[in-house]
């Protein structure tokens, strides 16, 4: 018997083909938009925190080649701070730089560029990897974080560290923050080199952080101050970074 | 009582005495359930992948690629028109993609159109929390039905092709048959044919764990867990372009599964899928 398609097959096909039309058109009824749904959604961000810590533990992030890095690599975020007191340190070099390390520290301290610079570095060619979906590879040369942890001391409730930086959006000074595995991570470095050359502003002069396992908005530009603190609770609107409370990105950013 | 071949031998109503139809039971549970989860998981998948999609709408090749490295795929608008570039080919897809009209009618110049992704409004955020929520359930329906499928004997039985299935004879006599869409009848229907077994293997065996391995490749957290992911598909650009390749053609197979449901017999098709019973079509 040879088929024949019939009124009802088309039908049938019809309805079929139209769902997807339908759920997106009403965008789920609504749920997509909704924030408790998607608040419930972003939980499960903290299982992929929690199972992909147990899974890789301390491990590093995955180094290159020098032939393998990007042959360009793109700035992106800001790329000129607007802050006048950056821009005056910025013209002069940054010799007048200093960071600061405060907050729940032992032994708040103030390091110039050029102590910074003194100190033990690590140099990686490792790969950044935006939320948006591209990568770039490239060598980065900067002082551990630990280091810098190491001299100033961590208070006992101290559970996250806050990077506070010179460039704004709308106003709204760049903030991010991560916890203590990562900032003790052997690739967590303030980087104030790039490709075998001091680091460009473009990229975040003069100290940019690197956190090699996470996603390129954890990877603050233009770092002017770093804090301890024990929660995130009173940093911005409470989500740990200037994206995450500005459109919801997730704190995490490991995946 | 006869052989199914789909595990459980039932005949649930021979009345091939009486002349009515033969029922048989098709689909067990685990299938049912799995097939019902994947029709919801698999369509806020795709449709929120295509919203992550439309943030960097450029493929590339290898562990890096951005703006400035030579893309194979771009989806993007020129000159008041919208274009898909695969490779050195440029197809005007003014419309569709690149450049479309939104539901309020303000033209929109972005990838993939409103009503195909979620949310319809761009917002990579809530796509992403979307994506990675639903991707815990896709991932785990996966695994556990693979694995069921090994330890009930559903693949070795009724999914994978026996030798004499897979002579290219006998392939391409099947494909001829389809084509004139003549389908198995009667005692014939009882087991998966050939192109199934093969479309059915090629989804949970390829491209079902394609689709999840590159999805896991992306993260720079999994890359220092599982460093060899990133050796197995070249890169973690060259994985988003697979995971883009593997979701596309799942859609592929969405399409050519469900004209085949409705050219089948739908009524009789959808509901071996509800209930797991399923009347042998006549000869």
């Amino acid at each position: 018997m040879v088929f024949s398609p019939t009124r009802r097959t088309f039908l049938t096909a019809g309805l079929v083909g139209a769902a997807p039309l339908v759920l997106s058109g009403c965008d789920v009824f609504g749920l997509a938009q909704s924030q408790g749904v998607n608040d419930a959604l972003g939980s499960s961000e903290d299982l992929a925190r929690h199972v992909q810590r147990l899974l890789g533990g301390e491990a590093l992030a995955p180094e290159f080649e020098e032939a393998e890095m990007s042959p360009v690599f793109r700035t992106n975020g800001n790329t000129m701070p607007a802050d006048s007191a950056y821009q005056a340190l910025a013209q002069r070099n940054f010799a007048g730089f200093s960071l600061a390390v405060d907050g729940l520290v032992e032994r708040p301290m103030q390091f110039t560029l050029a102590e910074i610079m003194a100190m033990p570095s690590r140099t990686q060619i490792t790969r950044h990897d935006c939320v948006e979906g591209w990568s770039a590879i490239g060598k980065w040369t900067g002082v551990p974080l630990a280091r810098l942890l190491d001299q100033t001391g961590l208070k006992q409730d101290a559970r996250y560290v806050v990077f506070h930086c010179a460039d704004d959006f709308s106003g709204s000074k760049y903030y991010e923050s991560i916890d203590l595995d990562a900032a003790h991570h052997p690739q967590t470095i303030l980087a104030y080199g790039m490709n075998d050359a001091p680091l460009p502003i473009g990229h975040g002069a003069p100290l940019r952080l690197r956190v090699e396992r996470q996603l390129g908005y954890k990877q603050a530009k233009f770092v002017m101050r770093i804090e301890a603190v024990a929660s995130l609770d009173s940093l911005g609107a409470g989500r740990g970074g200037y994206w995450e409370d500005a459109i919801g990105y997730d704190w995490y950013a490991g995946i | 009582m006869t052989d199914t071949g789909f595990g459980v031998d039932a005949n649930l109503q021979d009345d091939a005495k009486s002349g009515g139809p033969t029922v048989v039971y098709r689909h067990r549970l685990a299938t049912r359930v799995w097939h019902w989860t994947n029709v919801v998981t698999l369509f806020i998948m795709l449709m929120s992948g295509l919203t992550i999609f439309n943030a960097h709408p450029r493929l590339y090749w290898g562990q890096y690629g951005a703006n400035n490295d030579h893309a194979w795929l771009q989806i993007g608008s020129a000159d008041n028109r919208g274009y898909l570039r695969v490779g050195d080919t440029t197809v005007d897809t003014t419309g569709v993609l690149g450049r479309w009209t939104s539901a309020s009618g303000n033209t929109v110049n972005r990838a993939f159109p409103y009503w195909a992704t979620i949310p319809s409004s761009y917002n990579l955020a809530v796509a992403r929390h979307w994506h990675l929520f639903f991707a815990w359930i896709f991932a785990f329906g996966i695994l556990l039905y693979a694995l069921w499928s090994v330890v009930s004997r559903h693949l070795t039985r009724d999914l994978l092709p026996t030798r004499k299935e897979i002579a290219p004879a006998h392939i391409l006599h099947d494909v001829a048959q389809h084509a004139r869409l003549r389908f198995p009848k009667g005692e014939a229907a009882r087991h998966y044919n050939v192109l199934q077994k093969l479309s059915y293997c090629g989804v949970l065996l390829v491209l079902l764990p394609a689709v999840v391995l590159t999805g896991l490749t992306m993260s720079p957290t999994m890359n220092a867990a599982w460093p060899f992911l990133l050796d197995i598909f070249g890169g973690r650009q060259s994985a988003r372009s697979i995971h883009f390749i593997a979701a596309t053609l799942l859609v592929l197979f969405i399409l050519v599964h469900v004209a085949m449901v409705v050219l089948a017999g739908p009524i009789n098709e959808i509901r071996s899928m509800i209930t797991g019973r399923y009347r042998l079509p006549k000869e």
